[in-house]
C-alpha cells in the first residue's frame, strides 16, 4: 500500500514541450498521438456522413449537387476506412496496451512506431489536401474502381498516394506488433498466457503485413494509367477492368479483418473483467482469430459475383465466405459463456462490449446474406450492403474502440469519467446506430442501390427513418466524447486498477510512468484471466 | 405468379438466411440479457472460474457448419440456371453508356425502355460504351455488371404482365443515380406488334437523330440550363474560357472547334465543368458535320 501512495512522474509529466510529443518515442505518447488524430477524422467524416444524409432526405436535390455528393461519399469512405477504422484499435490500443499487457516497456521499435506515425501524417495531408488541390476530391467511391478512376477529371492521383502512404503506415505498425509479440513478452509469459488482445493484434499484423503491399502496388497502377496512359485496367487503352477489382479485393476483403480482429481483442478483455471470471475457451478464441485470418484471404471473390464471374470460382469463394462464419460464430459463443456463473459488473465498457456484440451479429448474419450467390445478385451494391458494412465497422468496431476508450480511459488519464453521461450516450448511441442503418437493410431488399444522389419516390419513408437516426447518432457520439473530454481534464482520480482486472496493465499506476512498471508484474497463475476470488469450477 | 423466372430462388435463399438469423439474434440476445441480470454482482457475489468445454466447443462449431452450408447450398440452387441461358432465348443487346439505356433488338429497332414478350426467356447481350455499369431489375432480383471491352450477358423471364424498373447499380459517375429505365412485359402478339412498328425519324434532323443516339442529352441541354456540361443553347458564337494543358485560353466556339473537341474530347476543358467526362464516339466526317449542322440551329 505505501509504494503506491509514493510519487512518481506519469508518462504526461516525464517530458515537457510540444517537441517532447511530436518526436516522443514512448508508445503511449505516440498512441496518444494516433487517439487525437483518428478521433479528429471520425469527427470529419461523421460530418460528411450527415451531410449526406440530409441530401437523402427527401428525393431531388436537398443540399448539394450530385457532383459534389459523390465526392462526399467518396472523401467519407476513404477517411473512414484509411484514417479512421484500420488504424483505430490497433494504432491507439494496441499502441498504449500492448507492451503493457505484455508486461514490457516498449514496442520492439520504438522509431519505427513514430515513424509509422509520421507517415499517418503524410497519409492524412494527401487525402485532405484533394480538397484544395486540382480539381478536387475523388468522385469514384472509396474502392477507385477502374476505368472510371482512370477517366475523371478529379483528383484521383492525389487520394490513391494518400491510401499508398498510409498503407505503409499499417504494414509498419504490424511488423512492430509481430516482433514485439515474438520478442517482448515478459519472461514467463508463453503464447497461451498471453491476454486474447494480444493473439487478435497477432492476427491483425499479419494481415497487415502480408494483404496491404497488393493494394498498394494496385494504387500504384492506377497512378501510372492516369499519369503515363500505361493500359493496365482501362479497356480503351487494353486493359481489364475486373483485374482491378480482384487485385483491389485481395487486400480490401482481409483488410476487413483488419478492422473486426482487433475488436474482437477488445471484447475479450472487456468481458472477463467486468465477469470477474476467466474467459470460456480461451484457446478456442485465440485460434479462431488466426483461423479467421487465414480463411480470410480466400474469399475475396465475394465482391464480385455480379463482375461476370464463372459458376465454378463463384461457388468456391461462396462457400469459403461461408466458412469464415464458424470461427466467428465460435468467439460469440464463448462470450457469451463467458457471462455464465459470472459476477456481472454492469458498467459502460461492459454494455459497449454487448452491444458490439449485438450490432456485430446483424452485420455478420446480413454478411452471409451476401455471401449467399442468389440473395447477393439481387443485393449486391445496394444499400443492404451500406447497411451491412455499418453494422460491421461503425455497430461492430467502432462500439469495440468507445468500449475500449471507457475501459483504459482510468488507466490511460488516471481519472474517471461520469458513468451516468456515458451510459446515457451509450444507450442514445445504441438506439441511435440502429434507427440510422436498420432502415438501410430494408432499402436494400426493396432495390435502392448505394451511391444514389436520388432516388426512387418509393424509398422515401425509409430513407427519412435514417436521416432521423443520424441526427441521434452524432447526438450521442457528442455527449460521448465532451464526457471523456471534461473528465480527462476535471474527472476524479480514479484508483489503478478500478474494474478489478487481472492482466498486467492493471498492476501499474494510472497513468503509468514512462518505463510502465517500476517493478516485474507478476503474471497470474494458470491463465490470464484466472480470477483468484472465483470459485473454481469443478 | 413471380415477376421473373429467379424471383423465387433468391428469395427463398434470402429469407432461409435472414429466417435462421434472426433466430440467432433473438435467441443471443435474450441470454445475453437473462445472463446480464441472473449472474450480475448482486445476485451472484462470487465467480465461477469455469475454462471451457470441449463438448460445447464442438457442438457450436458442428451446428453453425450444417447451417451454413445449408445457406450455401440454396444460394448456389437458386443461382445456378442464372448462369446459362435456354439456346432459344431471345437476344437484346443492351447498352449502356453515361447515364443512359439502349436496347436493340435484331430486326434493327432500338429504344430507351425494354419491352419483352411474357413468358419467352430473353437474353441480354450486355455492352458498356465507356466505364462500368450495372443492370439491376429489382423486381426480377437480377442484376448483372456491364463492363467495357467484355462480352457478358443475363437472361430471365418475364412471367407476370406490367412494367417494372431498371436501374444502374454499378457507381457510373454524377448522373448514376438517373440511369434509369424500364422493363415492359407484354403479351405475345402485342409485343410483335410494337417490335414491327416503325421508327419514324425521316422528319427529323439527322444530326439530332445522332445526337439521341449517342446520349449527347444525358449531359447537354438545349434549353441554356447547366446540367453535366455546358448547354448547347447558343453554343456557336459563344465565347468562354478553356483550359488546355493547365493553361487557360479564352476563345470563341465555332465547327472547328466543336468537330476537334468531339475528336479530341480530352484535349480541352470548359472551365467550372469535370473533365474527363465527354466520350470519344467513333464519328465519320459527315456524321459530325450533320450534329454541328444542328447544334449551330440551337439559338
Ligand atoms: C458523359 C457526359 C457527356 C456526354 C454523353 C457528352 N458530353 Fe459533351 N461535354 C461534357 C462535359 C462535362 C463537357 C465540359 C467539359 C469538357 O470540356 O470536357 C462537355 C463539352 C462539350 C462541348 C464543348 C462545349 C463548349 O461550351 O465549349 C461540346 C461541343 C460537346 N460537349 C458536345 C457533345 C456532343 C455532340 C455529344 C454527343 C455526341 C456530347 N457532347 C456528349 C459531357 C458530355
Ligand atoms: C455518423 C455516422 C455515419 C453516417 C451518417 C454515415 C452515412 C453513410 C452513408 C449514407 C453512406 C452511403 C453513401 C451512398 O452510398 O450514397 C455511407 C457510406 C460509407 N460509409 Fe458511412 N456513415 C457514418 C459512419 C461511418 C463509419 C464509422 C464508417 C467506417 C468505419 C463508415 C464507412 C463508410 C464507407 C466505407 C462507405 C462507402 C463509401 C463508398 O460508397 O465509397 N461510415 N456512409
Ligand atoms: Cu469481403
Ligand atoms: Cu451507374
Amino acid at each position: 500500500m505505501t509504494v503506491d501512495t509514493l510519487p512518481y512522474t506519469t508518462f504526461f509529466k516525464a517530458k515537457k514541450g510540444i517537441m517532447s510529443w511530436l518526436f516522443t518515442l514512448d508508445h503511449k505518447r505516440v498512441a496518444l498521438l494516433y487517439l487525437y488524430s483518428i478521433m479528429t477524422f471520425f469527427l470529419v467524416g461523421a460530418s460528411l456522413g450527415i451531410l449526406m444524409r440530409l441530401e437523402l432526405f427527401h428525393p431531388g436535390k436537398d443540399i448539394v449537387e450530385p457532383h459534389t455528393y459523390n465526392q462526399i461519399f467518396t472523401l467519407h469512405g476513404v477517411i473512414m476506412i484509411f484514417l479512421f477504422i484500420i488504424p483505430s484499435i490497433p494504432a491507439v490500443f494496441g499502441n498504449f496496451f500492448l507492451p503493457l499487457l505484455l508486461g514490457t516497456d516498449d514496442v520492439a521499435f520504438p522509431k519505427l512506431n513514430l515513424f509509422s506515425f509520421w507517415l499517418y501524417v503524410i497519409g492524412a495531408l494527401f487525402a485532405l489536401g484533394t480538397l484544395v488541390l486540382g480539381d478536387g476530391p475523388a468522385d469514384t467511391g472509396w474502392t477507385f474502381y477502374a476505368p472510371y478512376s482512370v477517366r475523371t477529371g478529379t483528383n484521383v492521383t492525389m487520394s490513391v498516394v494518400a491510401a499508398f502512404v498510409l498503407g505503409f503506415s499499417s504494414i509498419l505498425t504490424g511488423l512492430n506488433f509481430i516482433v514485439t509479440i515474438h520478442r517482448l513478452r515478459t519472461p514467463g509469459m508463453g503464447f497461451n498466457q498471453m491476454p486474447l488482445f494480444a493473439w487478435s493484434l497477432y492476427a491483425t499484423s499479419w494481415i497487415q503485413l502480408l494483404a496491404t503491399p497488393v493494394i498498394g502496388i494496385t494504387l500504384l497502377m492506377i497512378v501510372a494509367e492516369r499519369v503515363f496512359g500505361v493500359g493496365l485496367f482501362d479497356p480503351s487503352i487494353g486493359g481489364d477492368p475486373v483485374l482491378y477489382q480482384h487485385m483491389f479485393w485481395i487486400y480490401s476483403h482481409p483488410a476487413v479483418y483488419i478492422m473486426a480482429l482487433p475488436a474482437m481483442g477488445i471484447v475479450s478483455e472487456i468481458i472477463p473483467t467486468f465477469a470477474q471470471r476467466t474467459i470460456f475457451g480461451y484457446k478456442a478464441i485465440a485460434y479462431s482469430s488466426m483461423a479467421i485470418a487465414f480463411i480470410g484471404y480466400f474469399v475475396w471473390g465475394h465482391h464480385m459475383f455480379t463482375s461476370g464471374m464463372s459458376g465454378p470460382a463463384a461457388y468456391i469463394f461462396s462457400i469459403l465466405t461461408f466458412l469464415v462464419a464458424i470461427p466467428t460464430s465460435i468467439k460469440v459463443f464463448n462470450w457469451l459463456a463467458t457471462l455464465y456463473k459470472g459476477s456481472i459488473n454492469i458498467e459502460t465498457p461492459l454494455l459497449f462490449a454487448l452491444a458490439f456484440i449485438f450490432n456485430f451479429l446483424i452485420g455478420g448474419l446480413t454478411g452471409l446474406v451476401n455471401g449467399a450467390l442468389a440473395a447477393d445478385i439481387h443485393l449486391h451494391d445496394t444499400y443492404f450492403v451500406v447497411g451491412h458494412f455499418h453494422y460491421v465497422m461503425f455497430g461492430g468496431t467502432g462500439f469495440a474502440f468507445f468500449g475500449a476508450l471507457h475501459y483504459w480511459f482510468p488507466k490511460i488519464w488516471g481519472k474517471m469519467y461520469n458513468k451516468k453521461v456515458a451510459n446515457t450516450a451509450f444507450a442514445t448511441l445504441l438506439i441511435g446506430f440502429n434507427i440510422l442503418y436498420f432502415p438501410m437493410i430494408i432499402l436494400g431488399i426493396m432495390g435502392m442501390p448505394r451511391r444514389y444522389y436520388d432516388y426512387l419516390p418509393e424509398f422515401t419513408f425509409w430513407n427519412q427513418i435514417s436521416t432521423v437516426g443520424s441526427w441521434i447518432t452524432v447526438s450521442s457520439l457528442i455527449v460521448l466524447i465532451v464526457n471523456l473530454f471534461v473528465a480527462a481534464n476535471k474527472g476524479k482520480k480514479a484508483p489503478d486498477n478500478p474494474w478489478d482486472g487481472i492482466t498486467l496493465e492493471w498492476q501499474t499506476k494510472s497513468p503509468p510512468p514512462l518505463e510502465n512498471f517500476d517493478k516485474m508484474p507478476k503474471i497470474p497463475e494458470g491463465g490470464p484471466y484466472n480470477y483468484p476470488n472465483a470459485k473454481s469450477s469443478s | 405468379m413471380y415477376a421473373s423466372n429467379f424471383v423465387e430462388g433468391v428469395d427463398f435463399s434470402l429469407y432461409f438466411i435472414l429466417a435462421i438469423s434472426v433466430f440467432f439474434l433473438v435467441g443471443i440476445t435474450a441470454v445475453m440479457i437473462y445472463f446480464l441480470f441472473r449472474y450480475r454482482k448482486k445476485r451472484n457475489p462470487v465467480a465461477t472460474n469455469i475454462e471451457g468445454s470441449w463438448t460445447l466447443e464442438i457442438i457450436w462449431t458442428v451446428v453453425p457448419t450444417i447451417l451454413v452450408l445449408m445457406m450455401f447450398w440454396y444460394g448456389w440452387v437458386g443461382y445456378r440456371p442464372m448462369l446459362t441461358a435456354p439456346d432459344d432465348a431471345m437476344e437484346i443487346q443492351a447498352v449502356g453508356q453515361m447515364w443512359k439505356w439502349t436496347f436493340n433488338y435484331d430486326n434493327g429497332k432500338s429504344s430507351d425502355t425494354l419491352v419483352i414478350p411474357i413468358d419467352k426467356p430473353i437474353k441480354l447481350n450486355l455492352v458498356s460504351k465507356d466505364v462500368l455499369h450495372s443492370l439491376y431489375i429489382p423486381a426480377f432480383r437480377l442484376k448483372q455488371d456491364v463492363v467495357p471491352g467484355k462480352d457478358f450477358s443475363m437472361w430471365f423471364i418475364g412471367q407476370k404482365l406490367g412494367r417494372y424498373d431498371i436501374l444502374c447499380a454499378e457507381y457510373c459517375g454524377q448522373l448514376h443515380s438517373y440511369m434509369l429505365s424500364s422493363v415492359t412485359v407484354v403479351e405475345n402478339d402485342e409485343f410483335d406488334k410494337w417490335l414491327a412498328e416503325e421508327q419514324d425519324n425521316s422528319n427529323e434532323h439527322p444530326g439530332l437523330t445522332l445526337m439521341k443516339k449517342n446520349a449527347c442529352f444525358s449531359c447537354h441541354t438545349t434549353d441554356g440550363s447547366r446540367l453535366v456540361g455546358p448547354s448547347f443553347k447558343g453554343v456557336v458564337g459563344r465565347s468562354e474560357t478553356i483550359i488546355v494543358d493547365d493553361k487557360e485560353e479564352t476563345i470563341t466556339v465555332d465547327a472547328d472547334f466543336i468537330k476537334h473537341k468531339l475528336q479530341n474530347p480530352l484535349s480541352s476543358n470548359v472551365k467550372g465543368f469535370q473533365s474527363g467526362l465527354m466520350p470519344k464516339l467513333p464519328l465519320s466526317d459527315q456524321e459530325i458535320s450533320h450534329i454541328i449542322d444542328y447544334v449551330s440551329t440551337i439559338k
